[in-house]
């Protein structure tokens, strides 16, 4: 193992192209359907981290951090003031702390439509796995 | 009889698992055991696809597709640690 022989990863790297496209789609489909089927943020936080894994595992460190210049500890961080202020945000409205709220909508393209804002703090459960999920990986991948 | 032919299917996938657990335990390399470990992979989703037609769900399709990045990500994983002994490098070709 120890000697460095050069190897050519073309067919990894062109799998990789393809395949992780089709991750980071299931799992935006994972996160938004979980209201309804199975999923929701966590499993589709895991799916997404899973597929920058992917590019990690093909390439290499650097260049995947020049494709996503994202700082994982900040993301981590974003999640948890929208999960946050998703549940400050009812006691605007003199309803205890979390309370959801949901309605009906006419979007332009999608008809009616039922928003709730527990997809707010399922989207920060989203933003906080990825963000912990790759600040791990991340550090134990760096150090030597 | 749909339900005989599921409880048949099952037995013979759970035996060719039965087979590859075989290879794992004793597989003299390691590459025989990642190869084993990623049919087991493959042998999980064909379970969960009997059961979930057993239980007449649509519940557990999401799982499938799961498994079957998940075992892709593993045999990845391990096949870069074989071949260079580090998984995720830091900069390529130095």
């Amino acid at each position: 193992m120890k000697n460095k022989v050069k190897t050519n990863d073309v067919i990894l790297q062109t799998v990789t192209n393809v395949v992780a496209f089709i991750i980071i789609l299931f799992s935006l489909k994972l996160f938004f359907s979980g209201h309804y089927t199975p999923g929701g943020g966590f499993i589709g936080g895991l799916m997404t981290s899973g597929a920058i894994v992917l590019l990690l595992l093909a390439y290499d460190i650097k260049t995947v951090s020049s494709i996503l210049p994202v700082d994982y500890k900040i993301v981590t961080a974003i999640g948890l003031f929208l999960s946050v202020a998703t549940g400050a945000g009812a006691l605007l409205f003199d309803v205890p702390f979390l309370t959801h709220a949901y309605d009906y909508f006419h979007l332009p393209l999608l008809g009616k439509t039922s928003l709730h804002t527990a997809v707010l703090f399922d989207t920060g459960v989203y933003l906080v796995v990825i963000g912990v999920t790759m600040t791990i990986i991340q550090t134990i991948g760096v150090s030597e | 009889m749909l339900h005989l032919i599921f409880q048949v299917t099952l037995l013979c996938v759970s035996l060719s698992m039965l087979g590859l657990i075989y290879r794992v335990i004793k597989g003299p390399t390691t590459p025989d055991r990642v190869v084993a470990l990623d049919a087991i992979g493959i042998n999980l989703i064909a379970i969960i696809a009997l059961v979930s037609m057993m239980l007449d769900t649509y519940a557990f399709l999401e799982v499938i597709l799961l498994l079957g990045i998940l075992a892709f990500l593993g045999t990845v994983a391990f096949s870069k640690f074989l071949e260079k002994g580090e998984i995720i490098e830091r900069e390529r070709d130095h």
